[in-house]
């Protein structure tokens, strides 16, 4: 039986979506060479795809809760890229480029 | 019709997602960026949740990716061309990205067939979205939802402490020393002498 959403389209549909965006953000941060900013926009896809998981389902049982989380993520999201952005700019301003290669203070 | 918008909004939402990665300019990747969102939102519209794709575009394109930019453009970043090493990894990283899909598809969709589990907050039809999600969140997530401000709370003083620097030798004003300055403290009658200075 196909589970179907809010507007009659199936949840199936939305899930490739969301696991294509996943993907999509995964493969950004583990090919990503160019700058740390791009990280954290890879890091944004991954969430939105967590997003729209907690959407359909929320569409797909009718269930509230999933809107309620959704709205959690973006706070924890929005928190994240500030304090990341903040790591940048003091990176830069010790460094003067935030190439990710070059990255290694700590020598790991 | 529904199904037509689906497709239009999904297949641009992934398009988007794949030029964020790839652009080499850091404008266009936030750019894209901006765009990827608002598909999500108009995705978020095909699902009934009205409330959180007017959310999504406030907080993402107002407030994350203003900052992103602002940030890119203080920096003054050099666009990097890619290097050889890079396209070494381009095989690695697409088969473990097919894994990956493959994976998350056969789990999540495996997990549609079974039985539903109890629905705990049924979604009212009958009220709008943002009514039926303030119907919840103000009472039953009173506490997650304050637990969410003091997140944010925190992120702001994480921001404000990590980039705050003391710099020496500039002059500023320090109110409360000025405020509380006395006669007594900051004026002393001497008496000059004829002939001597002070």
């Amino acid at each position: 039986m196909e589970l179907l959403t809010y507007q009659e389209i199936p949840a199936s549909y939305y899930i490739i979506v969301s696991a294509a965006i996943f993907v999509i953000g995964f493969c950004g941060v583990i090919l990503n060479r160019k700058s740390i900013i791009n990280f954290l926009m890879s890091l944004e896809l991954i969430l939105l795809a967590a997003n729209i998981n907690f959407i359909t389902f929320s569409a797909m049982l009718g269930d509230l809760v999933g809107q309620i989380f959704v709205m959690f993520i973006l706070t924890v999201a929005a928190a994240e890229v500030a304090i990341g952005i903040a790591i940048l700019v003091i990176y830069f301003r010790k460094k003067g480029d935030i190439e990710a290669e070059e990255i290694n203070l700590m020598k790991g | 019709m529904n199904l037509i918008a689906f497709y239009i909004f999904s297949s641009l939402l992934i398009a988007a997602a794949i030029l964020v990665t790839i652009a080499r300019n850091p404008v266009h990747s936030v750019l894209f960026l901006i765009f990827s969102f608002f598909c999500a939102a108009a995705i978020f519209l095909l699902q009934g949740a009205e409330f959180l794709a007017l959310l999504l575009v406030i907080i993402y394109v107002g407030a994350v990716a203003i900052l992103f930019l602002f940030v890119i453009m203080m920096l003054n970043i050099e666009i990097k061309t890619f290097k050889k090493e890079f396209l070494k990894l381009v095989p690695v990283a697409i088969i473990m990205a097919l894994i990956l899909f493959v994976e998350i598809y056969f789990a999540t969709i495996s997990g549609l067939g079974g039985e539903l589990p109890e629905i705990a907050y049924p979604i009212n039809y009958e009220i709008s979205n943002i009514h039926d999600i303030g119907l919840i969140l103000y009472t039953d997530f009173f506490f997650h939802f304050q637990i969410a401000g003091l997140v944010l709370l925190l992120a702001m003083m994480g921001a404000v402490m990590l980039t705050l620097r003391k710099r020496y030798g500039v002059r500023r004003q320090k109110a409360y020393e000025q405020i509380s300055r006395t006669r007594k403290d900051s004026v002393k009658v001497v008496k000059v002498l004829t002939g001597k200075g002070v």
